[in-house]
């Protein structure tokens, strides 16, 4: 009797306790912190229509493990400071997973606070650091300035023939990383950097920095902006009759920046870890159903959202249960095969930092167009 | 040397933008006693509305002659209505407060309706090249110099020569006297908050194609301009033109010789020298406190 008695009360406690986390489980919550304002703006807002539409697709096709995904959008306001106040918030709220935010300045400090709570937090981040801080919870969504420039500046080498290059670069986290991250690339392939010039976040005037560029007269113009800055500094070295190679990576020949630039983006090479114009049927899909719902092309951030959201999703089925802990783990190490898993559109695969390895391109702007040159394998396949 | 030469032209480029918006606070202040800390503003919003009336098909020629007229009746008549007429009687702070938030309200009303993404804006000169003595000169830059300064100097000789400009300079004198000889002084100020209006869509329309129309365009404009008119003198139409270049110039040279993290420094070192050693302007008068 007793033991019946105790076993009832015992399962009533039960009941009673895992009442309410069972009718929060309907959902699994996505917390999306995303620059819609401020110079991320263009980003952001493209990141956040990725991880929207893949959402949408995902909850039409029954969600994951049978449960709808909930996704919440904040803006960062391109501000780590609201950024890392956002990120607490999102754990109060009881997110499952973070996305974002996508500049470096900002997961850089937001992160911490994922971190403790140990909730996976997906960026659209570049800056190489991000993985450097054994930070078990951090994953990304694309390419990492270290493994993106050696392939920049293999292309500078042994593509271009250039034996010296000027680099410019916007002064903020992504900016600086990319710099040292190109500049020691360069120096390992025997290309001399012969001219360092700094640029502002928001600057709208680029006729000094442009006039030290061609005043270095090199072989070649690296380029390392945030999308408006990159527009106005194509702008400036066409109208300033600028003739050497005008390389970049990424954002370079971001659609956003061929909007805004116009003419002047033509001929701008920049290597790629996303593009919608890869020669790719799932890309091709991603490209037509995003253009049908926000009624225009989808950049790089755009295809990092979408994909990140699938990522996800493998991990969790994985892993068979809603166990933040166990998909984090579970994230490191997995391959995930475009085969199996559409969403991802590329195969690709996770190691220990949280870093990803897949597929790349070499593209050049022309006639307003993204062209592909050159297919670069993953890195772990040379 | 030509470096040199190629920072100052682009400069003055860009200063005579500053010009024209600055333009706009000195008749304002001259004929109302009004500041409007929402100049950078009135600046963007037409370029919003350009953007609005080009999606509709006009083309840009006419764009702008309907946004002038949009601006004339909203950025001035309902603006000298709305906000400066009712408040100017409670003293200069009030409308101080007011024109800020009018700014932020104007700011974050197009974010809301245009995202806050950065929108490309024509741009009104084809895309050529002059080189005069190694200078590279586009006629974008000569386009907007020219035209600004011609809009400068089209305002000035307006003011001095035509006999409503003449009758705007009485009453931003005197009120009293100009009341007393018969002038229309609401009119008179009306036209001054029109020409305003006017101004700003004449330098949206210069500006944008480089700033690219996003809802935050007109935060920097808006302080530069600010600033030039203080260093050319806030009493002084000419002062505003000098103020502007000055502002352009310099920031554009201490880009390239100093450190380009200095450069929106510049505008404020030389704001702080001017009103310590020079308070009323480069250009402008002394005028005694009324009582």
């Amino acid at each position: 009797m007793t033991l019946i008695r105790r076993t009832f009360v015992t399962t009533a406690c039960a009941l009673a306790l895992a009442g309410p986390s069972l009718a929060q489980a309907q959902a699994i919550k996505i917390a999306g912190l995303y620059e819609l304002s401020g110079a991320g703006a263009t980003a952001g807002t493209n990141f956040k229509n990725g991880v929207e539409m893949a959402v949408k697709e995902i909850n039409a096709a029954g969600g994951i493990l049978g449960r709808k995904l909930e996704h919440s959008i904040a803006d960062t306001q391109t501000n780590p400071g609201v950024a890392k106040g956002l990120a607490t918030k999102a754990i109060d709220d009881n997110a499952f997973a973070v996305f974002g935010p996508v500049f470096s300045g900002s997961i850089m400090v937001s992160m911490a606070e994922t971190r403790k709570a140990e909730v996976p937090n997906f960026t659209g981040g570049e800056a190489a650091s991000i993985t450097k801080q054994g930070n078990p919870y951090i994953f990304r969504t694309s390419f990492t300035q270290d493994t993106a420039m050696p392939k920049v500046a293999r292309y500078i080498a042994n593509g271009l023939k250039a034996k010296n290059v000027v680099v410019m670069y916007v002064n903020n986290d992504f900016g600086k990383g990319g710099r040292d991250a190109i500049t020691k690339a360069l120096t390992d392939v025997g290309v001399k950097v012969v001219a360092d010039i700094s640029t502002d976040s928001g600057q709208v005037d680029f006729s000094a920095p442009v006039l030290r560029a061609k005043a270095a007269n090199a072989d070649a113009l690296f380029v390392y902006t945030n999308e408006e800055e990159s527009a106005r500094a194509l702008r400036e070295l066409r109208k300033q009759g600028y003739n050497k190679p005008i390389v970049g990576e990424t954002t370079l020949t971001g659609q956003k920046v061929i909007e805004l630039a116009g003419d002047a983006a033509n001929g701008a090479v920049a290597h790629v870890g996303l593009t919608i114009d890869a020669p790719n049927p799932l890309m091709l899909k991603f490209k037509a159903k995003f253009y049908q719902d926000y009624k225009y092309f989808s950049d790089h951030n755009g295809i990092k959202g979408y994909t990140g959201v699938y990522v996800l999703k493998a991990a969790i089925e994985k892993v068979g249960k809603l166990d933040r802990k166990a998909v984090a783990a579970a994230l490191h190490g997995l391959q995930i095969s475009a085969a199996k898993q559409p969403g991802v559109i590329m195969d690709v695969s996770f190691d220990a930092n949280g870093d990803l390895d897949r597929e790349s391109f070499i593209v050049e702007v022309k006639g307003g167009k993204q062209e592909v040159k050159e297919i670069l394998p993953p890195l772990s396949k040379k | 040397m030509t470096d040199f030469f190629q920072l100052v032209f682009s400069g003055m480029a860009t200063g005579s933008i500053y010009a024209l918006a600055a333009l706009g606070f000195t008749l304002l202040w001259q004929a109302s006693g009004t500041i409007n800390f929402a100049q950078g503003e009135f600046v963007m919003l037409p370029a919003f509305v350009m953007i609005a009336f080009a999606t509709f098909g006009a083309p840009m020629p006419l764009a702008f002659a309907l946004t002038c007229v949009v601006a004339v009746a909203i950025l001035g008549w309902a603006f000298k209505r709305g906000i400066a007429d009712p408040l100017l009687r409670f003293g200069l702070m009030p409308i101080v407060v007011a024109t800020i938030g009018l700014s932020i309200a104007a700011r974050n009303g197009i974010r809301a309706g245009y995202s806050a993404e950065a929108h490309p804006f024509p741009s009104l000169f084809a895309d050529k090249l002059f080189t005069v003595a190694g200078v590279n000169l586009t006629l974008a830059d000569i386009g907007t110099l020219v035209f600004a300064l011609a809009l400068v100097l089209g305002t000035q000789a307006f003011l001095a020569r035509t006999v409503t400009g003449r009758a705007m300079q009485a009453v931003a004198q005197n009120t009293e006297s100009a009341t007393v000889l018969g002038i229309n002084v609401p009119r008179m100020i009306f036209y001054t908050f029109a020409i305003n209006a006017v101004l700003a869509c004449a330098a949206a329309l210069l500006v944008t194609p480089t700033y690219l129309a996003k809802f935050d365009m007109g935060e920097s404009l808006g302080t530069k301009a600010f600033f030039a008119a203080i260093i050319g003198g806030f009493n002084n139409s000419r002062g505003a033109l000098l103020g502007g270049i000055i502002v352009g110039v310099s920031e554009n040279l201490a880009a390239a010789y100093i450190s380009a993290a200095y450069k929106d420094a510049v505008a404020l070192v030389i704001f702080m020298a001017v009103i310590l050693f020079k308070p009323q302007g480069l250009l402008g008068k002394k005028v005694e406190r009324k009582v």
